[in-house]
């Protein structure tokens, strides 16, 4: 029982936020409820038992939501609504929900017509993160190494960008100007 | 009937943790301004009751009935979320630490925790850091330009800081081999000898530094910092939403006094003849020390200083620490 009611109120939560950050005009809005909806979806895997994912989830979107804060703050004045310049609302509304419909069909098809079984069932005497470990190591490692290599390239193109600048540090800038 | 004794047991646990860490943060406000006034010199506050100890109650009595002001401008849900967000989300960490041993009362086994996930540590962490949110959204929402400052300085010190914990804390859990705080406790039994400060001095430090910023505590208390952004994110709060934040950090920093001890300096294990829950409360009474101990001593940084420091200092340093753990443990 307790289940269904924490399925149902993390449910509603979760949709009622994210309704906020599509439907909502102002930035700070859309990016509290973005936040908020993040971190409740954490709820759905704490239900499922998966422990780990769940705070996984709460710390890497914390850090990645606010990091989209920071862009908010230097592109928006939070303290007024975005100006939206929709044309052709009638389509976009149409052709959006359609395809959201579209999507969860192809995502629901198989699971209502084959009845899906895990390939990887949950054993019982190994712990949550233990058998996480062991399928990155061992099935997925090729994924998980190209992941690691992909995020590292992105890193270091990011630094290679703002390198320019690197140099005029305040204290730099100061002793340019002669001031120091 | 298990499941009904269960809840009842839950929820006497929160409320009693709840009450006793809203208790002891409180306490500690007192604490602070004695111990500040010592190492200033002073006397504190000494006219309210004996030694000035009801300070605290008519603190109490000035935050709930100051009037409720919320200015013009403000984005008024998020102005009013934003206190609830710092002081529950540093209550929700409270949930999976442990305090004390299991002990019996009437027969009956009592864990000292509200809730025993597996990942307690990442918890305690992740829960911790959501309360950052509290600050941010206050100072985005306040439409003040200190706020504002204070908000994108709460952006810059979790980014900051979030990385340099994270990574000081893998080498201990390399060793340990749990993210639970009761087994990362009972890794420690037997005596001093067994603390874990001993073979990871480096990742004690850090996270011991990660942890002061983590809470805005003084060396990086740059969110509020008076002398540059006014009150920063708090600077249009006044009365019980104020409170709010600051009860907040108080919890916060209880919270952290717990990991470390739990952490590093042996958790509630026994400790000579002291007995563990004892052993405990000094641990943690004596990290709150330091906490004050520090803000009496420590000029503020810079933002751009803090953000130095832990990228450029304290995450390799962490990065190294992680290696050699690792070349030893193979």
């Amino acid at each position: 029982m307790f289940e269904a009611i924490a399925f149902y109120t993390f449910s509603i939560l979760v949709i009622g936020m994210f309704g906020v950050v599509v439907f909502s005009k102002n930035a700070l809005y859309a990016m509290s409820a973005l936040a908020g909806g993040m971190i409740f979806i954490s709820g759905f895997f704490f239900l499922l038992n998966a422990d780990f994912l769940g705070v996984v989830q709460i710390i890497v979107y914390t850090g990645a939501v606010m990091a989209l804060y920071a862009f908010g703050m230097m592109f928006f004045d939070s303290a007024k609504d975005v100006k939206e310049n929709i044309k052709y609302k009638k389509i976009i509304y149409t052709l959006s929900v359609l395809s959201a419909i579209f999507t969860i069909f192809i995502l629901m098809a198989p699971i209502y017509s084959v009845k899906i079984e895990a390939i990887y069932p949950t054993m019982e005497n190994i712990g949550n993160i233990q058998m996480i470990g062991l399928i990155l190591f061992t099935k997925y490692l090729v994924p998980f190494e190209l992941a690691a290599i992909m995020l590292l390239v992105a890193m270091i193109a990011g630094i290679v960008l703002v390198k320019v600048k690197m140099e005029e540090t305040p204290t730099n800038i100061e002793v340019a100007r002669g001031e120091k | 009937m298990i499941e009904t004794a269960l809840i009842i047991e839950t929820v006497v646990k929160a409320v009693v943790v709840l009450s006793v860490v809203a208790g002891m943060g409180a306490f500690a406000t007192f604490i602070e301004r004695k111990v500040l006034a010592f190492m200033q010199r002073r006397l504190g506050p000494m006219y309210v009751g004996p030694y000035g100890l009801l300070q605290l109650a008519a603190d109490g009595i000035k935050l709930f009935t100051k009037e409720d002001i919320i200015p013009q401008n403000t984005i008024k849900p998020i102005f009013i979320i934003a206190p609830v967000i710092a002081a529950s989300s540093a209550f929700v960490a409270v949930a999976a630490v442990p305090y004390f041993p299991e002990f019996t009362v009437f027969g009956y086994t009592v864990h000292p925790i509200v809730s025993d996930i597996n990942v307690g540590l990442l918890f305690v962490m992740g829960a911790a850091s959501v309360g950052m949110y509290g600050p941010l959204l206050a100072g985005l929402s306040s439409a003040n330009k200190w706020s504002l400052l204070g908000g994108a300085r709460a952006v810059i010190q979790l980014l900051s800081f979030e990385v340099v914990s994270g990574l000081s804390i893998l080498a201990p859990i390399m060793m340990m081999g749990t993210l639970s705080l009761i087994d990362m406790n009972d890794y420690q039994i037997g005596g001093v000898a067994n603390w874990l400060i001993w073979k990871q001095p480096l990742a004690f430090v850090l996270f011991a530094i990660a942890g002061f910023a983590e809470t805005n505590r003084t060396p990086f208390d740059l969110i509020e910092f008076e002398a540059e952004i006014v009150s920063g994110y708090a600077t249009e709060y006044s009365g019980m939403r104020w409170g709010l934040f600051f009860i907040g950090e108080y919890a916060n920093m209880i919270t952290i006094s717990v990991l470390v001890s739990i952490i590093f300096l042996g958790g509630y294990n026994d400790m000579w003849f002291i007995p563990g829950a004892l052993a405990m409360l000094i641990k943690v009474s004596l990290w709150i020390f330091l906490f004050l101990w520090v803000r009496a001593a420590w000029p503020h940084i810079r933002p751009d200083q803090l953000m130095w420091l832990c990228w450029k200092v304290l995450m390799p340093l962490s990065l190294l620490n992680v290696l050699i753990t690792g070349i030893v443990l193979v």
